[in-house]
């Protein structure tokens, strides 16, 4: 192509129309702009022809190349699954006890839980698996469901007071207030014991008051001293870790209305492999028991 | 006689909406109907108390009032639309923003369609209306046909906005991006978009130029696929005609088709081929230099009104969609991208002779750049569409990247260029109040752009990157909230683009202001209809 300067007004001329004084030159199409125009026509037209394009009364042409993005993608995932299958299999054969102490499998895990726990699990628990308020911190020795490998793929595989797993872990504490099950002067006093059993500043005539409510009400669960009882998913009440906050004003929230924490059961979507995978990679994250 | 039939309308209108009101059954319905009451009413008080004035006939007489009001709402809407989107960016960069006392109304959820909105057809529909009204009576040496119609249009098409952006606030709304209001308000922009065509068409009928003008035929292509696109989109059936909400006629992948092609083509209609229009009147006017190639301007034309409609499966690649339809969507797109350059380069090329101008006229700058950024954004677009590109960009801020630098740098810049033209002319004043306020303009406006733009390729390829990551056993390297995180910084800079953005828009406002009111008029009245030859 000939770079060819822009001619002017009056080399070219105008088309002699004028609306408001505007007018149009007489000038050609700029070449380079037509040859890539038509250009691009026949690189689509070579395209149409290579890939699934026109419809027809039933279905598409398929293209000369045979191409299909869901044929890909299926191709794609059955590369990795063969890839993985070998040790997906010793895995699920595996005693969950033994997969740390194999470094195969504890290398596997590592990774595929991890990515397994970043997809599903980081929504709630966080990407760093700290927990928020209302979702465990995972990094820690306090469990609510116990802490073993075992345990950790039981709370996976069926979850936390869902309905849709009949083996889902269950308990529910009852709403203080709200039920009416005890006065709101009980509701102070019990709260001013756990505040007095978990080490904080507290009323200590209120507490002492509290502890006979605690006894009566609380115990039962969270055991007499307030260690909690796994068996039950009811926390300790002792340490300095609180799922919901552990001041006067939560702490009465938590009497009044009761928490009712929920977890999915993920064996209808995750595999036994990928179960296996994170509960090995939580077990391993620094709290595993 | 017209005005009784017009005051037997308007009260029908408002005791109807007034009766709606009553039996609404969401508050969204309720306001929108009390609102269109109010309108109704007052428009009914106005033509009561003007019964009987003597009207001029004013048939050899440019009718600018209209204009007049489409630049102060164009002005106005605009701000209030870089506003709302400087907001809603702070909110993604700050969640706490969000305010919680405000849950419900002013959460990123409901101010981004009111964001979008506000820019597109508010900022972007005013400037089309009265810069079209503006063109099409100077191109055809006749006067508005019609009479009030244009207002009703102007007026009509604002109560539109107002009723679109109560409802969503409300929680009003389709769930269609760009086509977001419900059914009732989609009926009345349908009335009032008819009105509208009348208006361009009969004005065009009886134009006293032999030819109709290029910037003509943009617009009134505009103009209709605008109407078919919206009226095929917002097929729906109301659950009850008290009640704001209504189900979708196409379900599935066939209404994501139809609402992608909906949404392209509002790009390619409404923001190209409408402020095509625009540039091909206001770039020559404010340069004085003959339009480049009148042969390119027609190929280019049906070229792009034809390829334009075809390239909507471009949005859902990798989705539902067939394969032989995303094929489509994608080599249309390509062949797009030479008539969308057709008008680049008839817009650049006007300005050979005159390009010194670029040193002394900041409204001609302003131009140029508006150009450039159309030039760019037609490129880019293509690109993105390509298949293989998509997988990358597709849901990233990539798309949100690519939509700004067209909206604010080809669509806002030729619109104030527009307005700066405009206003000096419609107020009859000899000159701006002050071209070194323009030049602020200008700078601030380009440099929010280049941040804008630049920060959203940083952090679109970034989680694109991100999202694709696989390790070698084919697991996902990040959480979805890692790629969150790590955006954070580019978020802040887009943030603060779209503060210089919206500050050159103030600065704006308060010079079209002081031009109106402190600059002194021009002796000799110019608006009379005289054919150019």
């Amino acid at each position: 192509m000939t770079k060819r300067p822009v001619k002017a007004k009056e080399e070219v001329g105008t088309t002699g129309h004028s609306w408001d004084g505007i007018e149009e030159l007489n000038n050609p199409l700029p070449r380079w702009w037509l040859w890539t125009f038509y250009a691009c026509i026949v690189w689509a037209l070579l395209y149409t022809i290579a890939y699934p394009a026109w419809p027809g009364l039933t279905k598409a042409t398929p293209g000369l190349l045979g191409h299909s993005t869901r044929a890909d993608v299926a191709a794609e995932i059955g590369r990795f699954e063969a890839a993985n299958a070998p040790i997906e299999a010793k895995l699920v054969a595996a005693d969950l006890t033994a997969i740390s102490a194999d470094p195969e499998l504890a290398n596997y895990t590592q990774n595929a839980g991890g990515a397994v726990f970043r997809t599903w699990c980081a929504q709630c628990h966080g990407s760093g698996a700290a927990g928020a308020v209302g979702y465990p911190n995972l990094l820690d020795n306090d469990w609510l469901w116990g802490g073993g490998i075992e345990d950790i793929h039981l709370t996976v595989t069926h979850g936390i007071r869902n309905n849709e797993d009949g083996d889902a872990r269950y308990s529910q504490m009852p709403a203080f207030g709200t039920d009416e099950l005890l006065e709101p002067a009980q509701i102070d006093a019990v709260v001013q014991h756990v505040m007095a059993i978990s080490g904080q500043e507290h009323d200590a005539a209120l507490a002492t008051e509290g502890a006979t409510v605690f006894a009566e009400n609380c115990a039962a669960c969270h055991l007499e001293d307030g260690t909690g009882d796994r068996a039950q998913g009811a926390p300790n009440l002792t340490d300095a870790i609180w799922l919901y906050g552990g001041d006067v004003a939560s702490l009465t929230q938590t009497v009044n209305n009761a928490r009712f924490g929920v977890m999915p059961n993920w064996s209808t979507r995750l595999s036994e492999a990928e179960i296996r995978a994170v509960a090995s990679y939580v077990h391993g994250l620094g709290g595993g028991e | 006689m017209w005005d009784y039939i017009k005051l037997i309308a308007l009260g029908a209108v408002a005791v109807l909406a007034a009766i709606a009101a009553n039996y609404a059954r969401d508050l969204p319905y309720m306001v929108n109907a009390l609102t269109v009451m109010l309108a109704a009413s007052v428009t009914f008080l106005w033509v009561l108390r003007s019964m009987g004035d003597a009207r001029p006939v004013l048939a050899n007489e440019y009718n600018d009032g209209v204009i007049r009001a489409g630049v102060i709402a164009t002005s106005l809407w605009g701000v209030v639309g870089f506003l709302a989107g400087t907001f809603i960016a702070f909110q993604l960069a700050f969640p706490d923003l969000n305010f919680g006392f405000a849950e419900g109304y002013m959460n990123f959820g409901k101010l981004r369609p009111l964001h979008t909105s506000a820019v597109i057809f508010a900022f972007g529909g005013n400037a089309l209306l009265m810069s079209s009204f503006y063109v099409v009576q100077r191109t055809s040496a006749a006067r508005l046909w019609g009479g009030n119609l244009a207002w009703f249009v102007f007026w009509g098409y604002n109560l539109f906005i107002v009723l679109a952006a109560t409802g969503y606030i409300l929680g009003a709304t389709q769930s269609k991006e760009y086509a977001e209001p419900e059914w009732y308000v989609d009926i009345w922009l349908t009335i009032v978009w008819v009105a509208y065509l009348a208006v361009f068409m009969g004005t065009l009928l009886k134009r006293r130029e032999k030819h109709i003008y290029v910037a003509n035929w943009f617009y009134l292509s505009f103009i209709v696929t605008i109407a078919m696109l919206h009226i095929v989109n917002n097929l729906a059936i109301p659950v009850s005609v008290f009640g704001s909400k209504s189900v979708q006629l196409f379900a599935g992948v066939q209404d994501a088709m139809t609402q992608w092609w909906y949404g392209h083509n509002a790009v390619g209609f409404f923001l190209t081929a409408g402020f095509l229009g625009m540039m091909y009147y206001f770039v020559p006017k404010q340069a004085e230099r003959p339009v480049f190639s009148y042969k390119l301007s027609i190929i280019h034309f049906w070229a792009l009104i034809f390829l334009y409609i075809w390239a909507g499966p471009h949005h859902l690649h990798y989705t539902a969609l067939p394969d032989w339809a995303a094929t489509l969507g994608m080599v249309f797109s390509i062949m797009l991208w030479m008539p969308s350059w057709g008008g680049m380069i008839n817009g650049l090329m006007t300005l050979s002779g005159a390009w010194d101008k670029l040193r002394t006229d900041p409204i001609i700058r302003m131009m140029v750049v508006s150009i450039g950024f159309y030039g760019m954004s037609t490129f880019e677009g293509p690109m993105m569409s390509i298949k293989a590109v998509n997988s990358l960009s597709h849901y990233t801020d990539w798309t949100i990247g690519h939509v700004h630098s067209g909206a604010l740098g080809w669509n806002g810049m030729i619109t104030f260029g527009t307005l700066y033209f405009l206003v000096p002319r419609l107020w009859n004043r000899e000159r701006l109040y002050s071209l070194s306020l323009v030049s602020w303009h200008f700078w601030l406006a380009t440099i929010g752009i280049v941040l804008y733009a630049s920060s959203m390729w940083v952090t679109g390829i970034m989680e694109g990157l991100m999202w694709r990551e696989v390790d070698s056993q084919g697991f996902l390297v990040n959480a979805f909230a890692d790629t969150v995180s790590a955006k954070f910084p580019m978020y802040v800079v887009r943030g603060l683009g779209g503060v210089l953005y919206l500050a050159g828009g103030v600065i704006m406002v308060y010079n079209l202001w002081a031009t109106v009111a402190r600059q002194p008029a021009r002796s000799a009245n110019v608006s009379a209809a005289v054919p150019a030859e």
